[in-house]
């Protein structure tokens, strides 16, 4: 890892200095701006300019940030409806995500995903899948095809706790543990299927974890609001999956702050529980290990500054942008650009 | 030239494909070391290896969800769901992921692959190994919906397919895996959207797909010799896209349109047939459109009630001589 700022000074002084300032560094910004763009898009929903749904995941940057930073350019990455942190931390810019919320042509899609299917292939985003549990064995194929043309990358499917009960995780695990794919399967458990809690619909304490034997993988469970810990992790599964060894399914735990959508008031919380959580919020704990790692309090500052700044001008540039045009209607949805079903 | 079953035919089509381009992969259940359950994929593992022709387990999910992200990410998967009433386990790839990709995407995404699966009845097999299920996918948009009738052109509606950038369902008539065809050496391939004319006629136009076809076909010679009226008789071999020209053409050179479906009656592409043909050329109708069709019933497995239920060329020539005749 490369380190140019991890001067001696920082070196033994903390038992996670192999992570190393810049990659630090990085992991906090994309955090802070994942946690400020998303609370525009709740801000911007309240004032009816964020249409249909949108899932936030504020409370679980930890994972995405992680990620984005621990993979490598040509890495593919597969998300849910939940997606606009993993979108964002795989370098997607703040105007094209939240025009894709607003639904504007200067979005991702220029207005024709929506929230839940943002994509960037430029990026690696290679789509966000609104139907529980599909995604996964579409990243065994996506995994599949970097095996068979020696491609060397690694593809990295976030789901949620919910998915465990769908039929296609346990068929993707197994098919990619005998397939010995490079892919890495990252559940976050934030305690929640949508409005239930997992634990009370699911046999097993770890629904992700516990299920990895089943499929002759390792058990790997990790606070998923550190943002070191999912790092090291991280590095620790896409070197295997690089290096042939193939996939591995990590449950990362984690809480959402809000309710599943923009639509659930969350009330079934028990009392306590959020704040519990709160006190565990990733991006202040990053906030404070940074400031006890010796980063001076100036540098966080400019960072989380120059966050709320970008949020500022996407979120100008989104409301000048028009709706997409009338031709989009029946544009690509057939190869040839059109919607011709007839000769 | 070289007289081929139907079966031969697949494996013939998914060889062609498989050696001129090298992203062209294929699997399935049982599909590699046992050569498929019909056998329509015999000698593929032994020559292009199991780095191509890949053996599965039981998971239809994982199936067509890894051909599909192995088809937007550059592959050209051709999958095998072994009876297509199975596709119903994994219809959410079928009807929500691979059609609405590119659309979701902006066109970002393309999913070019092939699932090709055993369709259709007249095997005995009762009410979930039977099902003619074209139309399931007929109406979604995104999909290439193809059912080919003869061996010559399962190879080049295969490789039309194979090499369509769009995701293509590929219906294979496990009644006529059997069939046998005069088939030209050499590279085939045809062209999607594209019915053939079977049999030219001039009284009455009579469409037809997979099994369906020598059925209509036998029906079209037997209206001739015994009833004195001359069929046309058309394959339509590719539901989307749909050759509404050569439909269309037919039906106002003959004034009459029939149509003979192995699915179900409700909602079966027939209809949707007749449909533009009261639309788009209502003033050159000399009668009623009609459709002959299974009933609105799961198929039997016991062989005589089977045989009631699917159209045969009988019922064909009953249905059609008797509206001809004004009946």
């Amino acid at each position: 890892m490369k380190d140019s700022r991890a001067g001696p000074r920082h070196r033994g002084a903390l038992p996670n200095d192999d992570i190393g300032v810049e990659t630090r560094l990085e992991m906090f910004r994309l955090q802070v701006e994942i946690r400020d763009c998303e609370k525009r898009a709740h801000d911007l929903f309240l004032q009816n300019l964020v249409k249909g749904t949108s899932h936030l995941s504020l409370g679980q940057e930890a994972i995405a940030a992680a990620f984005g930073t621990a993979m490598q350019p040509g890495d593919k990455s597969f998300c849910t409806y939940r997606g606009h942190a993993h979108t964002l931390a795989r370098g997607v810019g703040m105007e094209k995500m939240l025009g894709e919320l607003m639904l504007r042509d200067i979005g991702l899609m220029r207005g024709k995903g929506g929230s839940m299917h943002l994509t960037s292939v430029e990026h690696g985003v290679m789509g966000s899948y609104a139907i529980i549990g599909a995604h996964l064995p579409i990243a065994c194929g996506s995994a599949w095809r970097a095996q068979y043309l020696g491609d060397g990358d690694v593809s990295v499917c976030f789901f949620g706790d919910g998915t465990t009960n769908i039929g296609a995780f346990h068929e993707a695990l197994n098919f990619a543990a005998v397939w010995k794919l490079p892919v890495v399967f990252v559940c976050e458990n934030n305690l929640y299927m949508e409005y239930t809690p997992i634990a009370d619909v699911t046999a097993v304490a770890h629904p992700a974890a516990d299920r990895a034997a089943a499929y002759g993988l390792e058990r790997i469970v990790i606070d998923g609001n550190d943002a070191d810990v999912v790092y090291r992790t991280a590095i620790a599964a896409l070197e295997k999956a690089r290096g042939g060894d193939g996939p591995s399914l990590i449950e990362c735990l984690t809480y959402r702050h809000s309710g599943h959508s923009r639509a659930d008031p969350a009330k079934y919380r028990p009392e306590g529980e959020l704040d519990r959580w709160l006190e565990r919020d990733p991006v202040k704990i990053y906030r404070q290990r940074l400031l006890d790692f010796g980063i001076a309090p100036e540098e966080i500052s400019r960072i989380e500054e120059r966050s709320r700044e970008k949020v500022d001008e996407a979120t100008a540039a989104c409301k000048a942008s028009p709706p997409a045009p009338e031709a989009l209607l029946t544009a690509d949805v057939y190869d040839d650009g059109g919607w011709a079903w007839r000769n | 030239m070289a007289e081929l079953t139907y079966r031969e035919a697949v494996a013939r089509a998914i060889a062609q494909e498989m050696r001129r381009d090298e992203r062209v992969v294929f699997l399935g259940e049982d599909v590699a070391k046992a050569g498929g359950v019909f056998k329509a994929t015999v000698g593929l593992l032994e020559e292009f290896g199991p780095r191509r022709v890949r053996d599965t387990p039981i998971s239809e999910q994982a199936i067509l969800g890894a051909a599909m992200g192995a088809a937007m990410t550059g592959l050209r998967p051709i999958a095998e769901i072994m009876f297509s009433d199975f596709m119903a386990v994994c219809f959410d790839y079928v009807a929500n992921e691979f059609p609405k990709t590119r659309y979701m995407t902006n066109g970002q995404l393309s999913v070019p692959l092939v699932v090709r699966t055993g369709n259709g009845g007249g095997v005995r097999f009762g009410a979930q190994h039977s099902q003619s299920i074209e139309n399931w996918s007929m109406m979604i948009p995104g999909l290439k919906v193809v059912a080919p009738s003869s061996p010559i052109d399962v190879i080049g509606l295969m490789a039309a397919a194979v090499r369509d950038n769009n995701p293509v369902i590929f219906h294979e008539h496990k009644a006529l895996y059997a069939v046998k065809g005069e088939v030209p050496d050499g590279e085939i391939v045809d062209t999607l959207g594209t019915a053939k004319i079977l049999r030219a006629g001039k009284d009455c136009t009579i469409v037809a797909l997979a099994m369906m076809v020598p059925r209509a076909l036998e029906a079209a010679n037997r209206l001739s010799r015994d009833h004195g009226i001359d069929a046309e008789v058309i394959d339509v071999r590719c539901l989307v896209p749909l050759d509404t020209q050569a439909i269309l053409g037919s039906v106002v050179k003959t004034g009459r349109l029939f149509t003979v479906e192995e699915n179900p009656r409700l909602c079966g592409w027939g209809a949707e047939i007749v449909s533009i043909v009261a639309d788009e050329v209502f003033w050159d109708l000399d009668g009623p459109c009609v459709r002959i069709t299974t009933p609105h019933i799961p198929l039997p497995a016991a062989d005589h009630l089977e045989d009631i239920a699917l159209p045969t060329a009988d019922r064909i020539v009953e249905r059609v001589s008797r509206v001809m005749n004004g009946d």
